[in-house]
């Protein structure tokens, strides 16, 4: 009723919009627009990483393989010292047993390409083992070389015109002939975790690197673990409110926010050169990351005693417990899976940390995983470095696969930390 | 339920200088002696998510008087005011049941645009929360955005009439650059309440205005809120009965989400006809 | 004996102090005393004064053995050996020595260094066996001591309280200290690196080639230590960053707050700080991986030479990483405004986005600004992504898609395999350092100073 007399009289109703209100909502929904569009490209951002590092790593899943039959002679070996044996030359034998017809050294040489310089050691590793096998004839399987490995998963276009691909035409046809004699195989591709670095992309893998990691986490949680909780209960329980503890509390600040290179100079020029520590050791990696993961550590541990109602403080001192025994006894064992669980997040951004390691020298090229925490080594990061700066295709697809590595470790301590926080919340009322 | 004419007068209203609806209102109130419905609600029921926290409540609000709202807390007092301009809609999993009208449109109807009807049914808030502007944008905020009028002296002009009928202007137009966080209190509501004023309402919601003052800046805004009245609708949620007693000619009780009685007020505080009221007037709970 | 066993067998020492310290007072209980503090206490104070003046002396020890041993070494070489040598090759033969030793040798090494080798070898057995020996003493010594303190009246439980409460006090140190060493370190080394490059020359100069070799008395004339173009290219890098960050974070933390529905965020926000827990090496990979050869061939289709490593990659990815920076910041920021303001405008007849606009991000604006302070420094210090998709070279550039280098590639380049200490190229890694840490940390505390104040302002 209200519609007929408005329009009775020619004046819109009260609520009738008009084109200055559809401006507004225009604007509104212009706003809108802008938001929905800015988390759109975030998250395709994120999927574009996510995808591209995924369908980079695929490649390295598996590991082409190739088995030969070799015959180790009698006199090419030292039964008495079988690592001494020229293991290179037999495997070279066997290979030119296959392909009579080849001949000339620059063919030979271009066979020889297909097949990795890891065969020897497999080789060597299988007789050592064994040594009744000298004088026999039996099957070995070992690695093809990159560019064999690359040919087989397609990465290697065979349609390109052979000047501008890394394969010449024989090699294809030698290939073809392996694949033929069902000497290929691609099985899952274990040496990319228990490998430790090495020149050649198809030998490689990450085992140095994950024991390097796994030493300076630890290093990194022994140091700052304690010393975090120790320092967070004195600023939010004991300490005085002054000047001091206000410096304290103000360093803590900053030092959260310092670019982590930082703590790379300083590791470099205090723990390398002051205190002369070895280079490129998990030790010294672990101490840097423990100065930067300390903040965290403290941040998070005073949140967490914080969160503890005083009255449980007040409880316990009206027992007679001395303020020592209240916090040992009461409030940390509350605060604990807070105190946890920004632990966890701060290793795991410890973990996934290069810049301060690339400094103090853990991105060397070390081919054995450290046998501890004094040795050399790289770290997991680190790796992906040293990898991702390699000219050889093998590594781009293997350098995917360990960021995929990186990151599931990475997921899972998120993913640990987030159901200790469900877990064992407390909502104090 | 609602007569054409006025809500025809109110639709002009909308469309003439402030003056005119102004004189024009009174010709309106004078005309009809009787005070006239403004919003009518009927079987309102308000949820939060799955919790009921309004039952059922209809009830007639006259125009150009204070209709006050008494009743415990937690009563659904200021739930049911805040549905009055559809505030309810800022909140998540909040739904209204029922209808409300406001000259006869129902403002619930999905053709209502929120925005309109607030700047028809002003709303003062529990704690003054002006703006961290001057003063001046303070109450040139709302004529702005509704293109009322653009800045220059249209806009000065506005403010200061505002800030007048507020009975601020005296205290601040030395000042009005300023922010308006910097006032008292009392002056940061009856900045509040010309705030509202300015994009010239119809209806003016209280919620409890007075409850963060001090009985000074109180006297001053229930002052105000009494010579509001020849103009405005005005609807106020108190606490306090002395404040219900003194400001508003009609009130409601409400209990446990029900509206348990509505009257005038001088027969409520003296003759209640319910026994939950008059055992809240006389303190035994709430 | 390593120290790993050296600090188990000091554990195990400070274990049987308790045992015996609470022995020790059980006993004086038992014979009718009554005692002010409970026997386990006896038994902590006993095995702190076992424990920690031995760890301590670890401690010590390791610091400053290879010191020692080095000054020790060197005063035992034969004359010929060290006269006249600078320092840098002195500290070249002791490396030799102790590769020697350690049994990598490298040719033929002169007979003198094989027994100065030997001698080396000698004396690291000698301090090792010393240390055990000092560290052991130490350790029962404390035991002891403790123990011919124990009696009925003392106040063994405060003593431990005192104890534990300087332990404390000792752990927050740390972090001055942290902060202290980073100061020094970066001032010391910055300070040999002035003596040799004027700091004007190195603030203000417009050439840097640090890799050329420059005989020490060439260096001023030469110029190469001019870091202005890094400097630039640092900025250059992070306002292309913020361009990116900056209207992404801030558009999506408006939408998550004040638009999304409650499931939408709880999904969107969470995917969102997955983009800040990513190591920044993975999107130094994919920039160069992925990002940087599209901006090369979307460049190359529209006709434009785009460098392999241009600033537009390596501050898009970084400006990537920094979304949720912004946003998180942001989200806060805008959440903090109280809920009567947006009462306040909606009950106007304000819309959403007039809300936003006008009341809500004034309101939030110190909160954003904080935010994006840190993000810039964030921006300036980070290292990983321009390490890989950044360019070497310093130039003086304002177009996108040409390379530039910021200050921590550089750091990174000059310092990255073997350092010697005293060549002016690795000292100019510190030299930048200090001035990273300085504008860092001029960002992070007007930063913290801003969003303190904004938060004082509504709480």
């Amino acid at each position: 009723m209200s519609d007929t007399a408005a329009q009775g009289t020619g004046r819109r109703a009260w609520y009738e919009p008009d084109a200055k209100l559809k401006r507004r909502h225009a604007a509104d929904r212009r706003l809108r627009a802008y938001g929905v569009a800015a988390i759109l490209f975030a998250l395709a951002m994120l999927m574009t990483l996510v995808g591209t590092i995924l369908v980079t790593a695929a490649p390295a899943v598996t590991q082409t393989m190739v088995t030969l039959e070799v015959e180790v002679p009698e006199g090419a070996v030292n039964p008495s010292d079988p690592r001494g044996g020229s293991y290179q030359k037999i495997l070279n034998e066997s290979v030119a047993r296959l392909f009579p017809e080849v001949d000339t050294p620059r063919e030979l040489r271009e066979l020889r390409q297909l097949f990795s310089n890891g065969g020897q050691y497999a080789l060597r590793d299988k007789v050592v083992a064994d040594t009744s096998l000298i004088g026999r004839t039996f099957d070995i399987t070992f690695p093809l070389s990159d560019i064999g490995d690359q040919l087989h998963k397609g990465v290697i276009g065979r349609d390109l015109p052979s000047d501008q691909r890394r394969v010449s035409d024989e090699q294809i046809g030698w290939y073809d002939r392996l694949v033929e004699q069902g000497r290929i195989s691609a099985p899952l591709n274990w040496g990319l975790i228990f490998n430790a670095d090495s020149r050649f992309p198809e030998l490689a893998g990450l085992w140095g690197a994950l024991v390097g990691s796994f030493y300076a986490l630890l290093i990194c949680f022994l140091v700052s673990f304690p010393v975090g909780i120790a320092a967070a209960v004195y600023l939010e329980e004991f300490a005085p409110k002054n000047r001091f503890t206000d410096l304290i509390e103000v360093n803590i600040n900053n030092l959260a926010a310092v670019p982590s290179i930082v703590f790379g100079l300083l590791g470099l020029a205090v723990f390398l050169n002051f205190f002369g520590m070895p280079r490129s050791a998990p030790i010294v990696g672990g101490l840097v990351l423990s100065l930067m993961t300390l903040p965290t550590i403290i941040i998070a541990t005073r949140a967490a005693l914080k969160a503890v109602p005083p009255s449980i403080r007040e409880a316990a001192i009206g027992v007679g417990a001395s303020r020592m025994q209240t916090v040992g006894h009461h409030v940390l064992p509350l605060a604990m899976p807070g105190i946890l669980t920004g632990t966890i997040i701060g290793l795991a951004q410890a973990l996934g940390e290069t810049a301060p390691l690339l400094l103090i020298g853990m991105n060397a090229f070390i081919t054995a995983a450290p046998d501890s925490m004094f040795n050399p080594s790289t770290a997991l990061p680190t790796q992906i470095y040293i990898w991702a700066d390699s000219p050889e295709r093998g590594f781009t697809s293997r350098t995917s696969a360990a960021i995929i590595v990186l990151l599931g470790f990475l997921v899972c301590m998120n993913a640990i930390a987030i159901y200790m926080r469900k877990r064992f919340e407390r909502r104090w009322s | 339920m609602t007569t054409l004419d006025t809500t025809e007068a109110s639709g002009m209203i909308m469309n003439k200088t402030a003056e005119e609806a102004g004189a024009l209102a009174k010709a309106v109130s004078t005309a009809k002696a009787g005070h006239e419905t403004k919003i009518a609600a009927s079987k309102v029921s308000v949820f939060y998510g799955d919790k009921q926290a309004l039952f059922d409540v209809s009830i007639d609000i006259p125009a150009r008087q204070v209709m006050a709202f008494i009743g415990p807390s937690g009563c659904g007092k200021s739930t049911f005011l805040r549905c009055i301009n559809r505030m309810n809609d800022t909140i998540d999993n909040c739904s209204v049941k029922g209808t409300i009208e406001i000259d006869g449109a129902n403002i619930y109807d999905p053709k209502i645009d929120p925005v309109l009807l607030r700047a028809r049914v002003g709303m003062v808030f529990q704690k003054p929360n002006p703006f961290p502007k001057s003063i001046y944008d303070n109450i040139a905020y709302g004529p702005r955005i509704h293109g009322v009028a653009k800045a220059g002296s249209a806009m000065d002009e506005i403010v200061e009439r505002s800030l007048q009928r507020a009975a601020l202007w005296n205290e601040v137009k030395d000042r009005l650059d300023q922010p308006g966080t910097g006032l008292s209190g009392g002056q940061q509501q009856r900045l509040c309440i010309a705030r509202a004023i300015a994009v010239n309402p119809d209806i003016i919601l209280m919620d409890e205005p007075c409850s963060a003052l001090d009985p000074i800046a109180t006297a001053k805004v229930e002052e105000l809120i009494d010579e509001l009245r020849a103009q405005y609708t005005i609807v106020i949620v108190t606490h306090s009965m002395q404040q219900a007693a003194r400001v508003s000619q009609k009130a409601a009780f409400f209990h446990l989400g029900n509206l348990i009685e509505v009257d005038e007020t001088d027969k409520m505080f003296t003759n209640p006809s319910d026994q939950r009221t008059q055992d809240y007037i006389t303190g035994r709970f709430g | 004996m390593s120290v790993t066993l050296l600090f188990a067998i000091v554990l195990a020492l400070a274990f049987v102090g308790y045992l015996l310290g609470r022995a020790n007072a059980s006993g004086l209980k038992a014979a009718g005393n009554s005692l002010h503090s409970i026997p386990p206490y006896h038994g902590y104070f006993v095995a702190l004064w076992c424990g920690l003046p031995a760890f301590l002396l670890v401690f010590i020890w390791q610091a400053a053995q290879s010191t020692v041993v080095d000054q020790l070494l060197l005063a035992s070489l034969p004359p010929h050996l060290t006269e006249g040598m600078t320092p840098a090759r002195v500290s070249l033969m002791l490396g030799e020595i102790k590769n020697v030793a350690a049994g990598r040798m490298f040719g033929t090494p002169d007979q003198a260094i094989i027994d100065a080798a030997a001698r080396y070898q000698s004396l690291q057995n000698t301090a090792s066996l010393a240390m055990v020996v000092c560290t052991l003493a130490a350790a029962v010594a404390g035991i002891a001591f403790a123990r011919s303190r124990l009696s009925p009246e003392f106040r063994a439980r405060n003593r431990v309280d005192g104890i534990l409460r300087w332990l404390l006090i000792v752990c927050s140190i740390l972090a001055i200290l942290t902060t202290l060493g980073i100061i020094l370190s970066l001032v010391i080394e910055s300070w040999a690196f002035f003596s040799r490059v004027p700091v004007a020359e190195f603030l203000f100069g417009l050439n840097w080639s640090p890799q050329t070799p420059i005989r020490a008395d060439q260096v001023a004339s030469t110029g190469a230590f001019g870091a202005v173009p890094v400097f630039w290219g640092t900025i250059f890098i992070s306002v292309i960053a913020m361009l990116v960050a900056l209207p992404v974070g801030l558009f999506s933390a408006i939408y998550l707050v004040e638009y999304a529905d409650k499931r939408v965020r709880s999904v969107v926000k969470p995917l969102l700080e997955i983009l800040a827990g990513i190591p920044t090496i993975v999107y130094g990979f994919f920039a160069v991986l992925t990002v940087a050869p599209f901006i090369r061939e979307f460049g190359m289709s529209l006709g434009l030479s785009v460098a392999s490593n241009s600033a537009l990659a390596a501050g898009g990815v970084m400006g990537i990483m920094i979304i949720p920076f912004i946003s998180s910041f942001s989200d806060d920021a805008i959440t903090a405004v109280p809920q009567s303001m947006r009462d306040g405008a909606y009950a106007l007849g304000a819309t959403k986005a007039e809300t936003i606009r006008q009341v809500l991000l004034p309101a939030a604006l110190p909160g954003i600004v904080g935010g994006v302070l840190l993000a810039v420094s964030r921006a300036i210090g980070e290292t990983m992504i321009v390490v890989m998709a950044a360019g070497l070279t310093a130039t003086l550039t304002v177009n996108p898609l040409e390379g530039v280098t910021t200050v921590t590639v550089q750091i990174v380049t000059l310092l990255i395999g073997d350092t010697e200490f005293d060549s002016p190229k690795t000292l100019a890694a510190f030299g930048l350092g200090l001035v990273l840490f300085i504008s860092t940390l001029a960002l992070n505390i007007l930063a913290l100073q801003v969003v303190k104040r904004y938060r004082e302002r509504y709480e």
